[in-house]
Order: structure tokens, then sequence, then C-alpha cells
């Protein structure tokens, strides 16, 4: 009888702890919400299609924050993404044994390296470098783009992407590489059998196989990069602008929060930077569900039709 | 009757183990050759150095000559990606593509050798599902995933997989040794169509399989070729007492 009734505490016991994790995010949700209350009252919808941030007149639109955040992301992964496969199918596939663990290990310390320290590089080496070398020879070689157009300031939305996609690329790559190890060599040999050289057998039999492993390890890096603060914040410029150029500066909503927090002096401006924290909660949970979606989708594919 | 397949003198390691020692067989075209023996006797490393698969195995090493059609395929300038192309290969459980369709799993290696145009493709990979006796089952669902049909219908879709390239030889590793007993026929029925026009070769456990599908049996013992005969003396009067203790079931 005593073992049974240990059983059942013991059940009860995890099955609170396992429900506090999800009561936790739902008091964060309402905390969030209640504290937002007085800027969602005031600006309604208009707050997330406005792009004034006036703290002296208390007229607050997060879109430029918004902007910041998905841009700057989203060219990172596009930057990542090429460069973190290329790492993974090289060490999971290509490259001789003795080589394989030290560069494994080379690029996790990457992704160890606290993101204040990727900020002040970013400060002292990135942004000057592209300020004299990298923006002048996009701007004569491209400026016909929009995107290449304008000052050349070295800090700003160029510059904070490829910030974010250095911090990631561990991410992606080593998660990849994982999933390629996993890949069985039955599968390897099956196309190695047909005749494919070696590259044919890694795009058949490897990344076919591993693709939903992958899309998994890009939301990992997705989610570092739309939450990633420091590094961001002392790069992009903080200009809240949307503009069309890379080289103009930007601001994230991670940004303007830990800038503008501690000079927060009246209610609602507190209140604006709460909701733009609660919008950023939700652009995470939302490009997640999608993400979840995705491989739900292609794994399903994969396992029954 | 020519010989299709002359291997002399074929040695094969992994690392400092001698997995296979001193080979000399001359397997012939278009009959089905058993290769029998107990586990780790060296069969599927044997098959493997036919198609140039051992040695992609880190830390394999092989020595000797095999000839395909005269040409030795391990001379210097012998491409090994050209000549798997020749031989066809179905291994011990079915591995088809899951990310790719029925179609696109036969069409698979076509792609390879630079077969794109849809008619071509289209007449190749319906031919190849019917000769694995594939295509009355999938013929409406060429879209859906490899991965979705039964095992062994995915041993057949493998097989559809490898002749669509038309090789000279396929060799089949053990190909029931995952499949119920009715799958099992179906390959084996399979063999018999297939043999007409392929050089097959079958590595098995299983000694029925053998005497079922086999013209000639191969028997390995250790890493050696202990005797290889017609499959009917082989069953019936072998010459070596290892080969008899082994078909009656003394060891292994």
């Amino acid at each position: 009888m005593k073992i049974k009734s240990a059983d059942l505490w013991f059940k009860k016991a995890a099955a609170i702890l396992a429900l506090s994790a999800a009561a936790l995010v739902i008091l964060l949700v309402c905390s969030m919400a209640y504290y937002a209350l007085p800027a969602i009252r005031k600006f309604g919808l208009h707050f997330l299609h406005t792009s004034t941030w006036d703290p002296v007149k208390e007229i607050f639109g997060a879109l430029p924050f918004i902007y910041g955040t998905v841009i700057s992301s989203a060219l990172a992964l596009l930057m990542a993404l090429p460069v973190s496969l290329g790492i993974a199918v090289y060490l999971a596939e290509l490259a001789p044994c003795c080589l394989r663990e030290p560069l494994s290990f080379l690029i996790e310390l990457l992704a160890a390296i606290p993101s204040v320290v990727y900020g002040l590089w970013g400060i002292f080496f990135l942004a000057p470098f592209l300020r004299e070398t990298v923006q002048p020879f996009l701007f004569r070689y491209f400026g016909f783009l929009p995107l290449f157009q304008g000052e050349f300031y070295g800090v700003g939305m160029l510059s904070a992407a490829i910030i974010l996609s250095i911090m990631i690329i561990p991410t992606i790559s080593s998660i990849s590489r994982e999933v390629f190890l996993t890949v069985p060599s039955a599968q390897r040999e099956a196309a190695l059998a047909l005749g494919a050289t070696r590259w044919e057998t890694i795009r058949l039999a490897v990344l076919g196989y591993a693709r939903s492993g992958v899309l998994g390890a890009v939301i990992l890096g997705l989610g570092r990069a739309l939450g990633e603060t420091m590094a961001v914040t002392m790069v992009i410029g903080n200009r809240p602008e949307i503009s069309g150029s890379l080289f103009a500066p930007a601001y994230t909503m991670a940004s303007v929060i830990a800038n503008e927090f501690s000079e927060a002096t009246t209610d609602l401006y507190l209140s604006a930077l709460i909701e733009i924290g609660f919008i950023l909660f939700f652009v995470t949970l939302i490009i997640n569900i999608a993400a979840r979606a995705l491989i739900w989708r292609v794994s399903a594919k994969i396992k029954a039709k | 009757m020519e010989a299709e397949i002359k291997v002399s003198n074929l040695y094969a390691y992994f690392g400092s183990i001698c997995a296979l020692r001193g080979i000399n067989i001359s397997i012939k075209e278009k009959v089905v050759t058993a290769v029998i023996g107990p586990s780790g006797c060296g069969k599927s490393t044997f098959i493997r150095c036919i198609n140039r698969l051992h040695e992609v195995v880190p830390e394999a090493k092989l020595s000797g000559e095999v000839l395909l059609g005269g040409k030795d395929i391990y001379s210097a300038d012998a491409d090994p990606i050209l000549i798997r192309r020749k031989i066809g290969m179905v291994f011990q459980r079915p591995n088809p593509f899951p990310a790719l369709s029925i179609y696109d799993n036969v069409a698979a290696g076509l792609k390879l050798n630079g077969i794109k145009r849809k008619n071509d493709l289209d007449g190749i990979v319906e031919r190849s599902l019917k000769m694995s006796a594939l295509w009355g089952e999938v013929k409406d669902k060429l879209n859906a995933s490899g991965v979705s049909l039964s095992g062994g219908q995915q041993q057949r879709l493998c097989i559809a997989r490898a002749l669509a390239v038309a090789p000279e030889v396929i060799l089949f590793d053990e190909p029931c040794s995952a499949l119920d007993p009715i799958s099992t026929g179906k390959i084996e029925e399979l063999l018999f169509q297939l043999k007409k026009n392929y050089t097959i070769i079958i590595v098995t456990h299983n000694m029925q399989q053998a005497a079922r599908v086999s013209d000639y049996t191969a028997f390995f013992l250790l890493g050696e070729l202990v005797e290889f005969d017609k499959t009917q003396d082989i069953f019936t009067k072998p010459k070596d007492n290892r080969t008899e203790d082994y078909i009656t079931g003394r060891f292994g």
C-alpha cells in the first residue's frame, strides 16, 4: 500500500510541475497585457502600424521596431543558412576524421561567446570595415538598387544582420551536423550504388533525408535572432525609422526595450514599451507555430501519405 | 557461356581485419548465383567488392582483380561511379529515399545519368515498375512518398530503382531478410524473370531460398570460398565436408 501511495504522490508532483510551466506562460501573458493596457487603450491597433515614436509628445507606434526585428532576423537567416549548411555538410560528410572534432568544437565555441562581446567586435571592427570597404564597394557596383543607397554609417541594418548571422551559424550548423550524422548509411549507399557522385549522394540521400531536422535547426536559429538584444543594440544604430536601404540605421523591439526602459518616466511610455515586449512575444510565437506546422507537414509527408 | 564476372585473388580488409582471403570465382552471365554462408563469413563484403562499395567504408582496403566483361574494375583508369551505374544493388533493408515520391525514387538514378526529358523518364519509370511487379499496385499513386509503401513494396521499389538505370549485373544483399513470406515469394518470383536479362548475384541466409532461386551457389566460410558449383550439386552432393555440415545444419 505504501508503495502505491508513493507512486500516486510522484505522479501528482510531476503533473503539478509540468502544469506550472504552462501556468507561468499564462501568468506572463496576463501580467504583460495588464501593464500594457494603458498603451493598448490609447493607441489601439494604430500602435502596430504607425511609425512615430515620440516620448515627449507621448505618441507611440511600434512599426519601425517590428520591421527592424523581422527584417534583421530574416536577413541574418538568409546569410547564415547557406554557410551553416556548408559547414554541416563538410563536418558530417567530407572533412578528414582528424579535423571533424576540433572544427565542430570551434564552431560550437562561437555559440558560447557572450553577445556583448559580439557587440563590441561589431562596433570596433565590423562597423568600420563595412563603412570603409564593404559599403562603398556595394554602392559602386550595386548602387542602382535602393538596398545599397544612402550614407555609409557602418552601424545599421546590414551590420546587425551580419552580427546576427554569425551568432546563429553555430546553432544551425551544429544541429544540422547532428541531423546529418543520423542519416543511415544505407541511404548513402543506395545513392552510391546508383552511381551517384559524392555531391549527388549528399543531395539525394543526406539533404533529402535530413530536411525536416534542418528546418528545426533553422527555427532555433531564427528564434535566437529574433530575441537577440545586446549585440544588435550595439550595432544597429538605434533609429526608429523604416528605410529601404540596408545601410540605414534601424531599431529592433528588443533593443528599444533595453535602451529606453530605464528612462521611461511616464506610465504611458512604460506601458508602450511593455506592449512592444508583448508584440515581440507574439511574433516569436507565431513564427514558432508556423515553423512547427511546416516541420509537421514535411515529416508527415515523409511518414505516410 | 562466357564468364561475366571473374574475380581473382581478392583480399578485402576492414582495418587490420581480413574479411576475404584470396577469392577466385567466375560468375556466369544471365544466371542467378547465390552466395551462402554463416554470418560474418564475408559474403556481403564479397558482393560489395563487385560494385566498389566496399571501399567507401572508412579503413576498408582490398587487393586482387575483379573483371567485369574482361575489364578490371579496380584498374587505375576505372571510374567507380561509372562501374556502379553498370552494377545495380538491392540492400538488406528496403531503403527508398524518404523525401522522394515513388516516381522520383525510380527516376533518381536516371536523373543522375542526365536523363531529364519527361517522356523518356515516364517510359522508363513505368517499364521498371512493371519489371519489378509493382506497377499495378502504385500506378495511381506515383506521387505518394516512397516510404508510404509496405516493406515488401518498398523492396520492389528499390529493385525498380536499380533496374531503371539499365545495369548489366544486379547484386542482392539478403533482399528478403526484412520481409514476410508473401513478399519474399514475390521477390523470388521476380528473380526468375530478371535472370533472362541480367546477371544476378544474391547473398542469402536462407538455404531454401538459395536452392529455390539460384543456378549456381557459392559457399563462403571465414572469408574463404569453400565451394562453388551448380546449386543442385552443392545441395545434393557437396564435395567439401564443411559445405555438407553447413547445408545439413550442423553449424552456422
